[in-house]
């Protein structure tokens, strides 16, 4: 029994890229304002089908937009979104999203939380009991099962979504800072959880996040943003074998990484320090 | 219980029993307030001799139509509010004003509309209670965080199904806030209507005993009406801490 | 100053409303809003009118200033200590949610027919909200300020002053804005309630007499009243806030 997306409808074409973004830009017009904002892009990206890539940048550089644009959650001002060679309109199946905001329902238990979605699908009550279980044992929420998320601690919750995301079986999982409010060992040792997550899926992650070393750790490919109106000013390779986990912070190459990620992005990061 | 609780309990005892002390030793004279032991014996014959009953069922009908009509339109008319932001813009600084005009004063209005009885009064309790639910409709509605909203359309969930199954639970520990204000005000605005202005109900009968000067009487159904509040109040408070406790995060 | 305007758009409304329904009632006598205008003026020419307004004036203005000093106190009092604040919230709440006229009898048993005993029962009133506000503000105070003013060397005396006082004020005005509303319908429930003069008793003689423009007018004229001084607190609430 695993979670892998074994029932993909479409045979995969290893050619073809699993989602891609051409010439996206996203401009909000500011309602009784004269001007608009030119939140992003245009963004040109490609992500291969498994591949764990890793968005980087400076507050407010579009980050969560670019995700908001894949998850079909905002649809681009200008250029074309796709997801599986299909253009993304409104939320497309087979995606994923787990976000920085605690998602988990107060008033349901854990169990029925992670269940939520597949019960909305209507799927048959002995697989949802199936995936549920295999959830809730992979995300390490067995003795909190019957358990409401106000009786849980940050990091569980955000558990609680990604479990209740992985049963929907995504074969993109999009993160928008799903760790933002966790301490640092605690981000450390839940990227360990996402790894295994991801080896397991074989599914393809973009994770977005603010932490170099999370980025670095995590990603086969780390992709810089710069300040708004946030374009890919660098895509840096990690490569780092599969079998990963955190204790790679200590490989002498990590450090380099980190410290040519934030030579990149110091400079857009002060830019959007000065012009607030 | 909790230490609080028990110290609470004991405070409320001590009150009680320094006023049956102040009353038995002639301290405070039986023409202004009476034993509390007194009062609660009186309250046993009202209870026994079942000569208040007719004023007792008025009353907790009226207090029970006037909530839910309350309850109910307040969520109807937030929500219609919340959803239009025009007249939102309008509305929202006079219900913030509101509570503060003195509703008993228009209870001849709802004598022509409504005839006399306990129509006119239901009206002056909804007209006191409304506006509490219309506020935490508005602010429930407000508080439904974004995040949820954002989840719920992931999962492909339509308007109506994310209303109902994402929305409303949501919004419910605010919802349930106007709820408990609500009855609280309904309470309030059918004995206070009764006391002055009617001739059925507790409110009534207490004016009734005042005028007479049967102070036994009176003190007796004071105490029935402070417990009934307390005890219907205590009630609903033991849930909205249950459901706030849900928010806390 | 759109939600001004916005506002203006709602009084218009409900004085079209008012003005419909005296049409569709008209029979049964309920007065039109011109004619309640009307008769308000009539009124305000009175001298006795005024005689009774300043009775009320005078009760509310005695609650007021009593119920802000002996609210605020309390849940200074209150509040220091995390036990009794514990203790007496549940106390006020339901004090809040009591209908306090069912205890009118005992405060007239106590102060006798006059003017106190209406001040007191408007302190029944207005006190409880600001005692409630005050409490909570200095129970749910950021802890950081307290410590950040021991930091900086400031005395207990200093930081009550210069650091609590500031914190809470907000909270405070919320408190008062409603309390002062509070106040004056205690007072006015009192006046219509065994009482020989002031706004109150002047409506419940209207009411008798089956005169529907003297209460009506009455009535608006308080409701404006209540609602220009609260809108006025509303105000400096905000101001404060931001």
């Amino acid at each position: 029994m695993s979670v892998s997306p074994a029932e993909v409808a479409v045979v995969p074409d290893t050619a073809m890229p699993h989602a891609r973004l051409v010439g996206v830009t996203r401009v909000f017009s500011r309602r009784g304002k004269g001007e608009d904002i030119h939140a992003l892009g245009p963004i040109d990206l490609d992500l291969k089908r498994g591949e764990f890539f890793s968005v980087v940048g400076p507050s407010g550089c579009g980050k969560s937009t670019l995700l908001d644009v894949l998850a079909g959650l905002a649809t681009p001002t200008s250029g074309t979104a796709e997801f599986e060679g299909r253009p993304i309109a409104g939320v497309p199946a087979g995606v994923g999203a787990v976000f920085q905001e605690d998602a988990s329902f107060p008033w349901l238990s854990v169990t029925d939380n992670v269940a939520f979605g597949l019960r909305r699908a209507g799927v048959d009550p002995a697989e949802i009991a199936r995936r549920v279980d295999y959830a809730i044992g992979f995300m390490g929420l067995r003795g909190f099962a019957d358990a409401y998320p106000a009786q849980l601690s940050g990091g569980m919750r955000q558990r609680v979504c990604i479990a209740r995301t992985l049963v929907m079986q995504p074969r993109l999982i999009l993160l928008d800072e799903p760790f933002g409010a966790l301490d640092a060992q605690t981000r450390l040792l839940m990227g360990d959880e996402l790894l295994r997550m991801w080896r397991e899926t074989g599914a393809t992650v973009l994770l977005i996040t603010h932490a170099l070393d999370e980025a670095a750790m995590l990603a086969d490919r780390v992709g810089v943003m710069s300040a708004r109106p946030g374009v890919f000013i660098d895509i840096v390779a990690t490569g780092w074998d599969a079998e990963r986990d955190s204790r790679i912070v200590s490989h002498p190459r990590f450090g380099d990484l980190t410290g040519h990620l934030w030579e990149r992005l110091r400079v857009e990061s002060l830019k959007h320090l000065r012009e607030g | 219980m909790t230490r609080e609780g028990w110290i609470r309990l004991l405070v409320i005892a001590a009150a009680v029993a320094a006023l049956e002390l102040a009353c038995r030793l002639g301290w405070v004279p039986v023409t202004v307030v009476i034993p509390p032991s007194a009062m609660a014996a009186s309250l046993v014959d009202i209870l026994a001799s079942g000569k208040h009953w007719a004023d007792i069922v008025i009353s907790l009908r009226s207090v029970a139509i006037a909530a839910v009509l309350s309850i109910g339109l307040g969520f109807l008319v937030g929500a219609v509010i919340h959803a239009w932001p025009l007249v939102r813009g309008a509305v929202e600084p006079l219900l913030a004003s509101y509570y503060a005009v003195p509703t008993f004063m228009f209870y001849p209005v709802f004598i022509i509309l409504f005839g006399v009885g306990p129509a006119a009064i239901v009206a002056i309790a909804v007209l006191l209670a409304i506006v509490s639910m219309i506020s935490a409709t508005l602010v429930g509605l407000d508080r439904i965080p974004l995040v949820l909203r954002k989840t719920a359309r992931m999962m492909h969930m339509g308007p109506a199904s994310r209303a109902l199954l994402i929305g409303l639970p949501a919004a419910l520990p605010h919802l349930f806030t106007g709820v408990k204000l609500a009855v609280a005000y309904a309470f309030i605005g059918v004995i206070a209507s009764e006391f002055i202005l009617s001739g059925a109900g507790m409110g009534y009968a207490i004016a009734y005993a005042y005028n007479n000067f049967d102070n036994r009487e009176m003190y007796g159904l004071m105490l029935l009406i402070i417990l009934v509040v307390t005890v219907v109040n205590t009630g609903l408070d033991a849930v909205d801490r249950r459901l706030q406790a849900r928010l806390r995060r | 100053m759109r939600s001004a305007l916005g506002s203006a758009v709602v009084v218009l409304v409900l004085l079209v409303v008012w003005e419909g329904l005296h049409l569709a009632v008209s029979n049964s006598g309920l007065p039109s809003p011109v004619a309640t205008l009307v008769r308000l003026g009539v009124l305000l020419g009175d001298a006795d009118f005024w005689r009774q307004a300043g009775e009320t004036g005078r009760a509310f203005a005695a609650a007021v200033v009593l119920s802000t000093f002996a609210g605020i106190g309390l849940g200074i009092l209150l509040g220091m200590n995390r036990t009794t604040g514990a203790v007496a919230q549940p106390i006020l709440v339901n004090l809040y949610a009591l209908p306090k006229v069912t205890l009118y009898p005992v405060v007239l048993l106590i102060f006798g027919l006059g003017i106190s005993a209406r001040i007191a029962f408007g302190i029944m009133h207005g006190m409880i909200p600001l005692t409630l506000f005050t409490m909570n503000a200095i129970l749910n105070m950021k802890p950081v300020y307290r410590r950040s003013a021991a930091v900086m060397g400031l005395t207990p005396w200093q930081s009550s002053f210069y650091v609590v006082l500031p914190a809470i004020l907000p909270e405070v005005i919320t408190g008062a804005r409603l309390g002062v509303s509070l106040c004056l319908l205690g007072v006015l429930i009192g006046e219509m309630f065994a009482a020989r003069n002031g706004l109150g008793f002047v409506v419940m003689q209207a009411m008798e007499r089956g005169d529907m423009p003297s209460v009506l007018a009455v009535a608006l004229l308080l409701a404006v009243l209540a609602l220009v001084v609260n809108a006025a607190l509303l105000a400096l609430d905000r101001a404060w806030r931001r």
